[in-house]
């Protein structure tokens, strides 16, 4: 019994079916429950009910760059061990990843716009998920565009080993480039520096939610895509029988 | 190896080979610069190192295309991967070629682009410096991007959608020694970063170049 099994399609599909609703539902109950407990926090002594933002804004950027790590494992679990399913599922979570990198930026505007008085500023942060989203675009580009299947997992997982060395060292030489505006980390280990507590269990929860959603939306499309193989399977035999 | 190099400088420089055609571009991105935010050379000086970097990035992306997309067509890149020399060589060689043939004359004819856009007189020497380390990384990451959109039919718009976000930290630390050089600042660090970048993806990326064109050629 080791963990390879699960790359058996079949075995995969049995068990993502049967995980998939309860994963649905959790990820239902925390997301709704943490962003509505935070909308229900007291409102911020100097920002006012714009923090609240923030239960959307941390999670969705957390997952960003969690989920490139992600397809950056699958790239290598499919280029290493060459498992259908786990370059199916790299492939299902780059749109998810697009789109948290969106929300990221954009609650970031939204939120920046009375905060700062700018809707965009060129941020050593801001900048890096900018470049993020562009790695994105051109990894669900570059998979959308090539016809043969294993051809397109092959290039775009060579891409994404490439592509993280990259964003990687944008994310530094930005920091060469402009000091920044942003705060730094939302959640510090440090007492003191780490927001207060009112703030802190609804977000931990809607950190949670957001995770277990991006699990539940990759389950999801993963089953898809597998789907698809299999039809075109289907089709491809009945075309030759 | 040198004879691939040989033939691959023989075909660009020959008619239709677009020899030429990058410093062209070059010339005209930075004739057009000043008609877009004025004649003032106030206006001009503080943004000539930025404009000079970019137009360098643009226009080695304009025959990036070319780099393996010819031989795929007519079939010698199949010869060159049935070769005794190993596909990261050809590679290399390639990325090699595409750099004589756009990098080198842009560093070439930098000063004088310089001139053009008012870049401070003691400038040019870092210009021409930071365009000498920092091209050679554009040519190889070129050649990647051109091994990945080797079979694509509409390879070209996908190829500088992939690339340019690997040209960044180049332009950045690229743009970050003229302008220090520019100001009398310190333009080693950026250049000692610019460095260390383009000797990491000439050592690292043919590899990941190599595997890209085998799994086109399969």
């Amino acid at each position: 019994m080791s963990i390879w099994e699960y790359a058996n399609p079949v075995k995969f599909m049995r068990v993502s079916g049967a995980v998939l609703p309860w994963l649905v539902a959790t990820a239902a109950i925390c997301t709704t429950g943490g962003v509505a407990w935070g909308f229900l926090t007291p409102e911020d002594y100097r920002q006012g009910s714009t923090v609240k933002i923030v239960f959307l804004h941390v999670p969705a950027a957390m997952m960003a760059i969690n989920i490139w790590v992600m397809m950056l494992v699958a790239s290598l679990i499919w280029l290493i061990r060459r498992h259908h399913v786990s370059a199916l599922a790299a492939k299902a979570a780059a749109p998810v990843g697009a789109v948290m990198t969106l929300i990221a930026l954009a609650t970031g505007a939204i939120w920046g716009q009375p905060m700062w008085g700018t809707w965009w500023e060129w941020d050593p942060r801001l900048t890096s998920f900018l470049i993020l989203l562009l790695f994105y675009i051109g990894y669900i580009a570059l998979w959308s565009s090539i016809e043969d299947a294993d051809s397109a997992a092959d290039l775009t997982g060579v891409l994404c080993l490439v592509g993280s060395v990259f964003a990687l060292l944008s994310r530094y030489a930005v920091m060469f480039w402009n000091q920044g505006l942003h705060q730094g980390a939302s959640l510090s280990v440090a007492e003191g520096e780490r927001m207060s507590a009112v703030y802190r269990y609804p977000l931990y929860l809607s950190m949670l939610g957001f995770l277990l959603l991006f699990l539940a939306l990759v389950l999801i499309r993963t089953r898809t895509e597998i789907r698809r193989r299999r039809l075109a399977a289907l089709q491809a035999r009945e075309m030759r029988g | 190896m040198l004879a691939l190099l040989k033939r691959d400088l023989t075909l660009a420089t020959r008619a239709g080979g677009g020899f030429g055609l990058a410093v062209a571009f070059f010339l005209i991105l930075c004739a057009l610069v000043p008609f877009g935010v004025g004649p003032d050379s106030e206006a001009l000086r503080p943004i000539a190192p930025g404009i000079l970097w970019v137009g360098a990035l643009l226009s080695s992306l304009l025959s990036l295309d070319r780099i393996f997309a010819l031989d795929h067509e007519d079939g010698s890149l199949d010869l060159l991967a049935t070769a005794p020399i190993p596909l990261e060589g050809v590679v290399a060689v390639k990325a090699l070629a595409h750099w004589i043939t756009t990098g080198l004359p842009l560093v070439v004819a930098a000063p004088v682009f310089g001139l053009l856009l008012h870049l401070p007189g003691g400038a040019v020497s870092w210009l021409i410096l930071s365009l000498l380390i920092g091209t050679p990384a554009l040519s190889m990451l070129g050649a990647f991007g051109a091994g990945v959109t080797v079979g694509l039919r509409r390879g070209g718009l996908l190829l500088s959608l992939l690339v340019l976000p690997l040209y960044i930290p180049t332009l950045i630390f690229g743009t970050e020694v003229t302008r220090r050089g520019a100001e009398a600042g310190d333009p080693f660090t950026p250049m000692l970063f610019l460095g260390g970048i383009t000797a990491g993806v000439l050592a690292l990326v043919p590899f990941a170049a190599a595997a890209a064109l085998r799994v086109n050629l399969r």
